[in-house]
């Protein structure tokens, strides 16, 4: 999976198994590995949202120095 | 013969001579050209003048909707060159030219010069806006093509340092006026194109007559500014000056000043325009972060990940069930096995003799028979009597 929408591969399928898991119809199995996978799924979802905001606020912050046009 | 009859009054001639006049094909359509004296701009818009050269004199009359349509001003000395009709003044029995058109003498064979080589140069492509070259957005180095001397090179240098005080100005001093002032200009561009001098040019001149501004209507500089590989701003005269060099140039200024403008870009503004951009950036940014956050916050706050055993509730229930299904059975089996039981003990109960014994009844026994006739007992039979409490040995006497 290239790394440029690995947020949104995973954020499709974490919500494809918040359906399938709300509609209940898998046995109980399935309902467990699915749920392990979703947890998984959200973990990473999580932190690279947590990476991407941090970089974007070290990004504003070098932003806010002045600049001069060349 | 009488006088007083042949004798006309001065209406009646000086009608006569107006109709003359008004019928004569050469006198309805006229060009004149003379010299304007005696000028009047008269308060109701009206023009009155004398038209003359070295030896006469004609009065001339131009009403206010024909003046209004002068491309310049008249004034005492101009040569100019009228069209109108001739017409007799009754009251003063004179006759005036009434004017239509007038223009400057002179202007004319240069504006029908102007005209055919626009036509020519624009036929050959030279305006062709596919030609037009971008004008740079920060320039490091303007060249000006204008006059050493005079009030354009230093409103350049004021407008340019003012937008931009760290561009550099290079003036490349031209003549703009008179003769062989066009080859000048022509060489300043070529000379400033070969040894690559600066990022923009700026050909500029004041505002002034169709004959000072010519140097710039002329083929050699169109050409010129045509070849040029830096992009040129033309910037000469005034706002309704349109020379030959606007149509070429890749920028068409009206006034010199605004062809500074147009060559130095405003430093603040462009600090400006970086910064603006720059928060239209930042708030882009944060919406998309905002937004995942929100995609997942969604997910996350399913009922799934909130309650994870609701995933197990029905296979819990479902075992419980069974599990209560179970008990039930057992219980029920049971209590049916207990109650028959029951049912049999309280059976035997009744049967049982030893109820009877308690009473005081006894039981006789033999070698652990019971005794139930006087027969079956003889002399010295050892017996068991049986009471509630207990066995006794007896002897049959």
């Amino acid at each position: 999976m290239s790394e440029i929408n690995k947020f949104e591969k995973n954020m499709e399928n974490l919500e494809k198994i918040v359906a399938e898991l709300e509609k209940g119809d898998l046995n109980l199995e399935e309902s467990v590995a699915k749920f392990e996978e979703g947890m998984n799924l959200s973990k990473q979802c999580s932190k690279m949202l947590e990476d991407a905001e941090k970089r974007i606020t070290i990004l504003l912050k070098e932003g806010e120095e002045d600049f001069s046009v060349e | 013969m009488n006088y007083q009859d042949l004798a006309i009054t001065v209406t009646q001639l000086n009608n006569y001579i107006k109709e003359k006049i008004a019928n004569d094909e050469f006198l309805k359509e006229i060009f004149i050209k003379g010299e304007i004296s005696n000028f009047k701009h008269h308060y109701t818009g009206h023009l009155y003048f004398t038209l003359k050269d070295e030896n006469c004199l004609v009065k001339c009359i131009m009403f206010k909707t024909y003046a209004q349509k002068l491309k310049f001003e008249p004034k005492d000395g101009a040569k100019v060159i009228i069209y109108g009709n001739v017409s007799v003044f009754e009251r003063d029995g004179v006759y005036q030219i009434y004017a239509k058109i007038m223009e400057e003498d002179g202007i004319g064979s240069l504006y029908k010069e102007y005209e055919e080589l626009k036509l020519k140069l624009e036929q050959e492509g030279l305006f062709k806006v596919e030609h037009k070259q971008k004008i740079p957005k920060l320039p490091k180095i303007v060249g000006v093509l204008t006059s050493q001397t005079g009030s354009v090179i230093r409103d350049i240098i004021n407008v340019g340092t003012r937008r931009d005080p760290k561009v550099r100005i290079r003036l490349y001093p031209v003549p703009v006026q008179g003769e062989g002032a066009a080859i000048k200009i022509a060489e300043g561009i070529r000379y400033m194109n070969t040894n690559k001098l600066a990022d923009v040019l700026i050909i500029a001149r004041g505002g002034g007559s169709i004959e000072d501004l010519w140097p710039f209507n002329e083929e050699i500089v169109a050409r010129e500014i045509y070849n040029s590989q830096i992009p040129i701003i033309s910037a000469v005269g005034h706002e309704t000056d349109f020379t030959i060099a606007d149509f070429v140039a890749d920028l068409r200024a009206p006034t010199p000043s605004a062809g500074a403008e147009l060559a130095i870009p405003d430093r603040e503004e462009i600090k400006q325009n970086i910064n603006i951009t720059k928060n239209r950036l930042k708030v882009a940014l944060n919406k998309k972060i905002e937004m995942e956050k929100l995609r997942y916050q969604k997910c996350m706050a399913s009922s799934i990940f909130k309650d994870p055993t609701r995933l197990f509730q029905d296979e819990y229930y479902r075992l419980d069930k069974n599990i209560k299904d179970l008990e039930k059975y057992i219980k029920n089996k049971k209590q049916e096995k207990e109650s028959r039981f029951i049912e049999i003990i309280a059976k035997l109960d009744t049967l049982s003799p030893l109820k009877t014994l308690t009473r005081g009844y006894s039981l006789v026994e033999k070698s652990g028979k019971i005794i139930k006739n006087k027969k079956e007992l003889k002399k010295d039979d050892i017996i068991d009597i049986r009471f509630s409490d207990g066995k006794q040995k007896v002897k049959v006497i």
